[in-house]
């Protein structure tokens, strides 16, 4: 048996301990925001939050994240609520396929940084592929969600 | 026929999971606009329904077309909410599953809202008719003295009902003639030509989109299939032994090849309980082949004999005026050989179908941009009829033409039968770069003539590449009109010009990928034409402009949607007016330009490069699209932005080799895409106009990779002829 802790709630799961995360979060617990997209660690479509560290979950095995707390894209911070809704705002998914793991990296990013300049988004995203090409759209939420939490 | 019926109260309403009691109108597909695109087959009587409207004045509108970041769930219902003069608020859109009765889903070619914009419009016209009709009828007064405004009936006097309120009069009224049927005027336009946001941009931020990776259902098994590395290549024998060890394996099966375009390539199959498990059976497997033919294919070696093929005489598509005397009395003779590779397509949501099939019945839920040519191929494959099949779209994690390919909904089907349960077939991202239907490879040779005054004289055109029709005609060895149009329909004013086409035997599956033939067309077309200004010692801009020449229709005898070289010239212009081109750039940067048609679209695009310590930067892209009446604002400056990445991809990385018969790229690490640190600030600017609506999805992306390789000639004066551009060092 391997314990998950994901969004704040418990799982416990009956899975190989070389399971990657990813699948684990899928296939067993059933959430399905975490996407697949190489299941190498090379395009960050399968981004979580481990202890708050941004990983590719697809080349993490499930028992690395036994006992730590795993945030996904169904999961609520308080950097991630307001990412989303500059994403909504600037309309910046395109097939959508890719943003889970682009908001969990903006995530990681702004909960390390409050004030990220264009280098430290391109350093922070760099992992995250999206084949729509929204890059640019990304970029300016971020931006846009600093600004809205300066105001506040 | 312009039968319109009111199918309200019809039988079949319930079949397509749209609850009784609302109004429903349907049409029929003759109404289509493009009536010649559609399948003889699709050109029957039955009904196409769009919009449901509840007593609750909520609004059911059905989108046809795959969603897959091209918006089509947005535009097309707002066509339809615009014209009813519906609220957008109260606006649900449903996604219709694989039926005729929809008329042409297939989700490719650009052409959603080409074909659909005008029946969409009447759609909502309809309804809003009705609407009318039944207030008139409720107040007894005369219709002329009614109208509609944002989900109410109003009445001259002031007084209003809502569309919820009118649905018993109005289903119970005779459906109007089309004839009969007015329009907005599209000053009045309220969601036609602004910005909408996503109507599943919310699902698409909290993880609850549903993809066809995401779709569950019960006792559902996952299946990764191990295929023969050499395209048609077929199973000696196999161990399974290995592979059954794994925990959570279930079943090992061998898949057959199905023999059609888009039938399932053949292979072995492991079902598991989890994808993770699947796709390490798979590993586990260990499978003696025989390769077949395509095991001679090298890429290299081919790319060799189709260039010898382009430098000596091809089969003539083209031949005005006299090209022999052009070249004997120029004053220059410019030419040059340019190099594409096969391309494949890296959606980042890999093909996956799950399959339910019970007796002779099966319902898919897939990611795909072609539900009835998923039905079709489902249905041949069972045997069985259509009624029996019904073919579910969920959202597309990206297409770019590779999901309208359904192999993987017919391998899905094939092991459903096989186990007796639904059955989801994950393409790892290694099996959708090495097994995919690729983008052709491509030699092309061009030779021109200049006079005394830098004018070009002659132009010959001759190119050489797998054509797609040998996917469909196995054995093809020479390009298709569809893959020479671009070509043949230069948009150049020049007296002399000769096209010429190579041979080019295909040895992997060719497909459409987005842009498909323009990519390699408008890269050679628009970096020749650009070698040729320099030759001539002009100005890139001024030289394009002179070389399109005078305002004229390029080609008179095309039915419909003629090339305007008056609207090309403009995208040109405004692109170069908002790069402000002839300024003064910073030291070590350049401008470069390309211009092209396709998919009956105009775009431009300048782009500013430097380079420092031999590495490329692409900082601007600066874009101009003609694509007649804008639908959705947002859209197609989405699109736009997203060409230009998509573009810059394969002019950077894009690359796709063969050894042996077997694809050398697997995955994000030797087929690269441009990540967020390469981006450039893409400015986009759409032209206003009131033709009709074209493509956007894919004519952004040929003139990116040119404008690059134009622009870096201007900075470091070197021509690369060759892509991608990593073979040169440069990224």
């Amino acid at each position: 048996m391997i314990t998950l802790h994901i969004n704040g709630e418990k799982h416990e799961i009956n899975v190989s301990s070389e399971m990657p995360l990813l699948w684990a979060i899928r296939d067993i617990i059933g959430l399905t925001g975490t996407k697949y997209g190489c299941g190498k660690g090379l395009c960050g479509s399968c981004k979580v939050l481990l202890d708050n560290s941004p990983v590719q979950s697809c080349i993490i095995p499930v028992s690395a994240a036994e006992g730590k707390e795993i945030l996904t894209i169904e999961g609520k911070s308080k950097n991630l609520q307001l990412l989303q809704q500059s994403w909504i705002d600037l309309n910046v998914p395109q097939c959508g396929f890719c943003q889970p793991g682009q908001l969990i990296a903006a995530t990681a990013l702004l909960d390390k940084n409050d004030n990220p300049n264009d280098t430290e988004i391109d350093e922070a995203m760099i992992g995250n592929i999206c084949r729509c090409g929204t890059y640019q759209r990304i970029k300016k939420a971020i931006h846009k969600t600093v600004e809205l939490k300066k105001q506040n | 026929m312009k039968t319109i019926k009111n199918i309200s109260r019809r039988s079949f309403v319930k079949s397509i999971g749209l609850a009784s009691g609302g109004l429903i109108i349907a049409c029929n597909t003759s109404i289509f606009s493009d009536k010649d695109k559609i399948p003889k087959d699709l050109i029957d009587f039955n009904p196409n329904l769009f919009v449901q409207l509840n007593s609750d004045g909520s609004l059911i509108l059905i989108a046809s077309r795959s969603e897959m970041g091209n918006g089509v769930r947005t535009s097309l219902p707002s066509i339809i909410a615009d014209e009813m003069d519906a609220d957008w608020e109260k606006v649900t859109v449903k996604q219709a599953t694989g039926d005729k009765k929809y008329g042409d889903q297939n989700t490719d070619g650009s052409r959603s809202i080409r074909y659909l914009f005008e029946p969409m419009r009447k759609m909502g016209a309809i309804a809003r008719t009705m609407l009318i009709s039944a207030a008139a009828q409720k107040w007894d007064v005369s219709t002329s003295e009614c109208s509609a405004e944002n989900h109410f009936i109003v009445h001259s006097s002031g007084k209003k009902i809502g569309f919820g309120d009118l649905v018993e009069i109005a289903k119970t009224l005779k459906t109007p003639e089309e004839d009969t049927l007015t329009y907005k005027s599209p000053k009045d336009y309220k969601y036609i030509g602004k910005d909408l946001s996503s109507v599943d941009v919310k699902d698409y931020v909290t993880g609850s989109a549903i993809y066809g990776l995401d779709k569950r259902l019960p006792n559902m098994k996952f299946m990764a299939v191990q295929r023969c590395p050499v395209t048609f290549g077929t199973i000696k024998s196999f161990d399974k032994t290995d592979a059954l060890k794994i925990p959570g394996v279930e079943a090992v099966i061998e898949l057959p090849r199905i023999e059609r375009p888009f039938g399932a390539l053949g292979g072995v199959g492991v079902i598991a309980s989890n994808t993770w498990a699947a796709f390490k059976g798979k590993e586990a497997l260990k499978i003696e082949w025989d390769f077949g033919e395509n095991e001679v294919y090298n890429s290299k070696k081919f790319m060799n004999q189709i260039t010898k093929n382009v430098h000596k005489n091809g089969k003539v598509l083209k031949d005005k005026g006299n090209i022999s005397k052009a070249f004997k009395k120029a004053s220059k003779i410019i030419e040059s050989t340019f190099q594409l590779p096969h391309l494949i397509h890296a959606p980042m949501e890999v093909p996956v179908a799950i399959a339910w099939v019970q007796g002779d019945s099966c319902e898919v839920w897939a990611s795909t941009q072609t539900p009835q040519a998923s039905r079709k191929e489902v249905i041949d494959y069972l045997k069985t009829s259509e009624e029996k099949v019904t073919i579910n779209v969920t959202l597309l994690g990206g297409g770019f033409g590779r999901k309208s390919k359904p192999d993987y909904v017919v391998e899905a089907t094939i092991a459903s039968k096989e186990i007796n349960a639904p059955v989801q077939v994950v393409w790892t991202r290694e099996d959708e770069i090495k097994h995919g239907y690729y983008h052709t490879v491509s030699a092309q040779y061009l030779k021109a003539s200049l006079n005394n005054e830098g004018n070009v004289t002659g132009w010959l055109h001759r190119f050489a590449l797998p054509s797609i029709s040998s996917t469909f005609a196995p054995g093809v060895e020479y390009a298709s009109g569809g893959e020479s149009g671009s070509a043949t329909n230069l948009p150049f004013n020049i007296k002399n010009v000769k096209v010429e086409i190579g041979k080019a035997k295909a040895h992997v599956r060719i497909g459409w990928l987005r842009s498909v033939i323009n990519i390699p067309h408008g890269f050679s077309i628009n970096v020749f034409a650009d070698e040729l200004a320099y030759a001539a010692g002009k100005d890139p801009l001024d030289f394009r402009l002179n070389l399109i020449g005078e305002d004229r229709i390029v080609n008179p005898k095309a039915k419909n949607l003629k090339l305007n070289s008056a609207r090309l010239k403009n995208v040109l212009k405004v692109a170069a007016k908002n790069a402000k081109w002839g300024k003064e750039l910073p030291e070590g940067h350049a401008y470069g330009l390309a211009v092209h048609y396709s998919f009956f679209s105009y775009v431009a695009s300048v782009v500013e490069v430097s380079m420092k310590n031999n590495k490329l930067r692409v900082h601007n892209v600066y874009t101009a699209i003609d694509c007649g009446v804008v639908v959705n604002r947002n859209t197609i400056k989405a699109q736009m932005e997203g060409a230009a990445i998509f573009g810059m991809s394969l002019a950077y990385y894009g690359k796709i080799t063969v050894k042996d018969g077997a694809i050398e790229q697997s995955n994000f690490h030797d087929y690269k895409m441009i990540r967020m640190n390469e981006t450039p600030t893409v400015h986009v600017e759409i032209v206003e106009s009131t033709e009709k609506s074209t493509g956007v999805g894919e004519p952004g992306v040929p003139v990116i990779a040119p404008a690059i390789v134009n622009a870096i000639y201007k900075l470091t004066g070197k021509r690369y002829y060759n892509l991608p551009l990593s073979d040169h060092g440069i990224v």
